[in-house]
């Protein structure tokens, strides 16, 4: 669960452009007829696989809390979630990215995985640097050097679903409101 | 009154139940029609039980439709489908199971699930195949597809609009998709170029006037792979034509205001346009047919939510008519689903292909996933009519795939190298 007035405080990997869904998570653990499977701690050992070796060990040792990406972090035009899973697994609590694709930036949205996008970030930091995020207003700075930037405010509607822990419960909770009310609605007309 | 509006902004907005929308506004919008198939489907349907959900939020509106790997190859995918079919059945919800099945873009649109003027969502990139027909049609994740099955509502953000006017003829040899694979040549695939991405692209003029449906149909198709939103054909009498009959809820035939903002707007005449084909390995890496020409291939497949339709059959059956398929090439045709395939088979088409020594597939996504059908192996080189090209994507590492219309395809599969369809029409 991201709080909606939370201030994440930690340190940065860094990785370039086109950082796509192959490989966030390679497709061999995407696990064809076995979808629908997502175990965050399965996955999560297998998180950025191909691009750095250690970045699980890295994670599970804590040097890191943030991924900060280049352009279309999460792209390759794949609607899959096993990528954010992976990611969340690892212990990633939010990627700050200069863009990232429509499909990466909903499923991280809708399984309470934070991403920021953020222009210029990739400039701005170093791997090992150390970042805080306010997650309300989007405001980063770079602890290591003093820089600020800003990232984009996440809609409303993002932050709800963020502060209940994703979709699935964002819908539970207003799913239940709905038949409070229609209840309490037909109670008053008997 | 309201604001100048483009057609996608007006779907929005009476989706949303709001005089009018800006693009970058977030809306809570009610959708007409979510769909999903095997691969997903566990997910998604998974997703649905854990909300709580005891029933969909309209069982007219949510449809699953077995596509990616049917039948199933294995017993891994076997199971899966057992369970996706105990969760269809328990949540009562249409199933177009094998002999029914078909590419769920294609069974949407031809059973009358998708209309004009709606949203709707489906659980494939491919998605936007449907915004031919003149509705928002968006690509989702599971976790999407499922709230709004709940809910019938999901969370967008309103994208900005391009319009592209088409003027002209196409040459003989040169389809639809070629136009939006030109586009991707220059636009950029969903990487880091992608200048589409996040927005609706609008196709409008002359040119599509006088297109039939299977090509608008094939025009949106590769709008996903641009790295579009939504595509989208303002609805004519071909659209009202189509629709009719077909229904199974009521259309809203919306166009876009003549003063809307667009971000871009494009004006191209495709008259001289020569085929295009995506070369390896990554679906905007397109040149014009003739730079291309003579390269040696061992495999020719059409099929897909691209060009699999009968239009695209028809094609490669009338290049194919009276000619062989060159002995050391593996033709492969596949119909986008099964109403296509039956209306293949009565009209001969089916016939004269399997005269020519071309393997006549069943409907399924295989061809261009993958997983049935078309396996790749070392060194082999497929040319086909699907949209996308990216290395190991139909096997080996080292097969290579160019991606091309079907009469492309067919002029190639005789010629046993890349050839130009003109001396075969």
């Amino acid at each position: 669960m991201v709080e909606k007035n939370a201030l994440l405080r930690g340190r940065a990997w860094v990785c370039g452009d086109s950082i796509d869904a192959f490989k966030i998570l390679p497709q061999t653990y995407w696990g064809g007829a076995k979808i629908g499977i997502l175990s965050e701690q399965e996955l999560g050992k297998h998180a950025m696989e191909g691009v750095d070796p250690n970045f699980y060990s890295d994670m599970k040792a804590g040097k890191y809390l943030f991924i900060v990406a280049g352009r279309n972090f999460g792209g390759g035009g794949k609607s899959i979630e096993h990528p954010i899973f992976a990611l969340k697994g690892a212990g990633v609590k939010a990627v700050i990215a200069e863009s990232a694709s429509r499909y990466f930036f909903r499923n991280a949205i809708n399984n309470g995985l934070l991403v920021m996008i953020c222009n210029g970030i990739t400039k701005q930091v170093l791997e090992g640097h150390e970042l805080e995020l306010d997650v309300t207003n989007g405001a980063v700075r770079n602890v290591t050097t003093g820089e600020r930037l800003q990232s984009a405010p996440l809609p409303e509607v993002a932050l709800e679903i963020l502060g209940t822990g994703g979709y699935i419960f964002y819908t539970k909770k207003k799913l239940a409101e709905k038949k409070a009310y229609e209840n309490a609605d037909g109670m008053e007309k008997e | 009154m309201a604001r100048a509006m483009t057609i996608t902004e007006k779907i929005l907005a009476q989706a949303a139940g709001l005089q009018e929308v800006v693009p970058g506004q977030m809306i809570t919008a009610k959708v007409g029609l979510v769909y999903t198939m095997d691969f997903q489907g566990k997910a998604v349907l998974g997703h649905l039980k854990a909300v709580g959900a005891t029933k969909v939020f309209d069982r007219n509106k949510v449809v699953v439709i077995f596509d990616h790997n049917t039948p199933a190859p294995n017993v891994d995918y076997a199971n899966l489908q057992t369970h996706v079919r105990k969760l269809a059945k328990e949540f009562d919800l249409p199933l177009y199971d094998v002999g029914r099945q078909g590419i769920m873009h294609q069974v949407v649109a031809e059973e009358g699930y998708l209309v004009p003027g709606i949203i709707a969502v489906g659980t494939d990139s491919h998605a936007l195949t449907g915004g031919a027909l003149g509705a928002v049609v968006l690509g989702m994740g599971a976790t999407d597809a499922a709230m709004a099955m709940a809910t019938g509502e999901t969370w967008l953000r309103v994208p900005a609009s391009v319009r592209v006017e088409l003027r002209g003829t196409l040459p003989k040899g040169t389809m639809s998709r070629d136009i939006m694979a030109y586009f991707l040549g220059q636009k950029g695939w969903d990487g880091t170029k992608a200048e589409w991405a996040y927005q609706a692209v609008e196709l409008t003029g002359t040119t599509i006037h006088n297109m039939s449906m299977d090509s608008r149909f094939a025009l949106c198709n590769m709008a996903s792979d641009a790295g579009a939103k939504n595509a989208i054909v303002p609805p004519d009498e071909t659209t009202k034509k189509y629709v009719e009959g077909r229904a199974r809820s009521q259309p809203l035939f919306l166009h876009s205001d003549e003063d809307a903002e667009y971000v871009e707007k494009i004006t191209l005449d495709i008259s001289k346009m020569e085929p295009q084909v995506a070369c390896p390995h990554s679906p905007d890496n397109v040149v014009p047919l003739s730079k291309i020409v003579g390269t040696k291939i061992s495999v020719a497949t059409v099929s897909s939510c691209s060009n699999g339709r009968l239009e695209d059959l028809h094609v490669a059956a009338q290049i194919l008519k009276g000619r062989k398929v060159h002995p050391e090439v593996r033709m492969i045709v596949s119909p986008a689903s099964q109403k296509i395939y039956g209306e293949a088979l009565e009209d001969g088409t089916l016939s004269t292909l399997l005269k020519a020594g071309v393997l006549i597939g069943h409907s399924t996504c295989g061809p261009c996933n993958g997983g049935q059908l078309v396996v790749l192996g070392d060194g082999e080189v497929l040319i086909g009519s699907v949209p996308r090209n990216m290395r190991g994507r139909l096997g080996s590492l080292n097969s290579e795939i160019y991606t091309a219309n079907p009469a492309v395809v067919a002029a190639s599969a005789i010629r046993g190298v890349i050839s130009d369809p003109k001396e075969f029409l």
